[in-house]
């Protein structure tokens, strides 16, 4: 135990050079991307030139997929002859408010379902159609479509009631050490956000900007996504897109994002 | 894709005698007809934007010819002169002879 503990501090110690990155300094609106009680979006850990490309619509890579997203919303497909419009009508009314409040409790199935998900349902229940593929460019501009709807909104993930289990379950997964290097999401992203591991800045892990434009992937992803990712990269087995452990991590990092704004599709490095 | 959707980005007001950017984005494939099917082996057919005009009050300020080598959703950039107010109007040319067009008001002050 005693050597665990050493070694992980150690780790811990050789990993985290303290950053102490005056953020306000060049980030315009800093109360827009801020809650009052000091949670930052990971806008405000961007460079003041990965901003630039997310404030401006036209510069923004992801709204090619957003625009796809427009499209597909209003293509009908399936057998059952509809389209996402048929039932939903106008995406800016219906979905609204959809962006800030997924994941949401899905009383068929006894558990969280995020908006990929939802989509998914839809298509395969009600517009009898195929499912689409996670990472496919139908899913992510559907989603991104979506979710884009919200922008601006404070989140507001609901967690009490029947979503309390899959959040404690989130908050464990959250906490708990994982792979060969033996660390745990708070470890960077709530211990250490805003200092440096490596050569890069940690943010702390919000979810209010996905599906987001990475550039290091050079096009949009899912959170799930970015779930494997961080998973692979403390030498952890990742779990699969849309499985259970991603999903109640989600809503858990719905709860820490709690009041900040909705940015889909956002631009992160 | 179905339908390329063509974005601006024009300033709403400017002040006669500025230079303002103008920014296009269309999102279009730009199939170049060099590339090959993977699956029959045959070329898939140039099917390309091949024109793009921008009026200002009816007045050309900018145009190009395009040809295979722009890329995929293609982004124009540049500048022009702010003289008067009114309408700025953008089309797009497609190899099919489909012209995609969107336009824009700028006011412009003294």
């Amino acid at each position: 135990m005693r050597k665990k503990l050493v070694g992980g501090i150690l780790t811990l110690g050789i990993l985290f050079g303290a950053g102490g990155v005056a953020m306000s300094d060049h980030v315009k609106g800093y109360d827009t991307y801020t809650t009052k009680d000091g949670r930052h979006s990971g806008y405000v850990y961007a460079a003041k030139e990965t901003q630039a490309i997310q404030d401006d619509d036209l510069g923004n890579p992801a709204y090619l997929w957003l625009d796809y997203g427009e499209e597909l919303w209003s293509k009908v497909e399936g057998e059952a002859g509809k389209s996402c419009a048929s039932c939903h009508k106008d995406a800016a009314t219906s979905m609204k408010t959809a962006g800030a409040s997924y994941p949401k409790f899905d009383k068929a199935s006894g558990k969280p379902i995020n908006i990929e998900q939802r989509i998914n349902k839809c298509r395969t229940e009600n517009m009898k159609a195929k499912a689409f593929k996670y990472e496919s460019r139908e899913l992510l501009s559907s989603t991104i479509y979506v979710r884009n709807q919200s922008r601006g909104l404070p989140m507001s993930v609901k967690v009490d009631g029947d979503m309390k289990p899959f959040f404690e379950k989130g908050k464990a997964f959250y906490e708990k050490r994982r792979g060969l290097l033996d660390m745990a999401c708070k470890h960077c992203h709530q211990d250490n956000a805003g200092n440096m591991i490596r050569a890069n800045l940690l943010s702390e892990g919000m979810s209010n900007g996905f599906p987001t434009y990475r550039l290091k992937w050079q096009k949009p992803g899912s959170l799930h996504r970015r779930f494997r990712g961080c998973n692979k990269q403390v030498r952890a087995t990742p779990f699969g897109y849309g499985s259970d452990e991603y999903t109640n991590l989600e809503v858990y990092l719905g709860w820490r994002a709690r009041g900040i704004k909705v940015e889909a599709p956002a631009v992160r490095n | 894709m179905a339908k390329p959707k063509p974005r601006l980005s024009v300033p709403k007001n400017a002040k006669k005698g500025e230079i303002i950017t103008i920014k296009t984005l269309i999102s279009h494939k730009m199939e170049s007809g060099q590339r090959k099917d993977k699956k029959t082996g045959k070329k898939i057919p140039r099917k390309i934007i091949n024109k793009f005009v921008a009026k200002y009050n009816g007045e050309v300020v900018f145009q190009s010819d395009w040809h295979p080598a722009i890329s995929a959703n293609p982004y124009i950039s540049f500048k022009t002169l702010a003289t008067e107010s009114g309408t700025m109007e953008f089309s797009w040319t497609d190899d099919d002879g489909q012209v995609y067009s969107k336009s824009a008001k700028i006011a412009v002050t003294q």
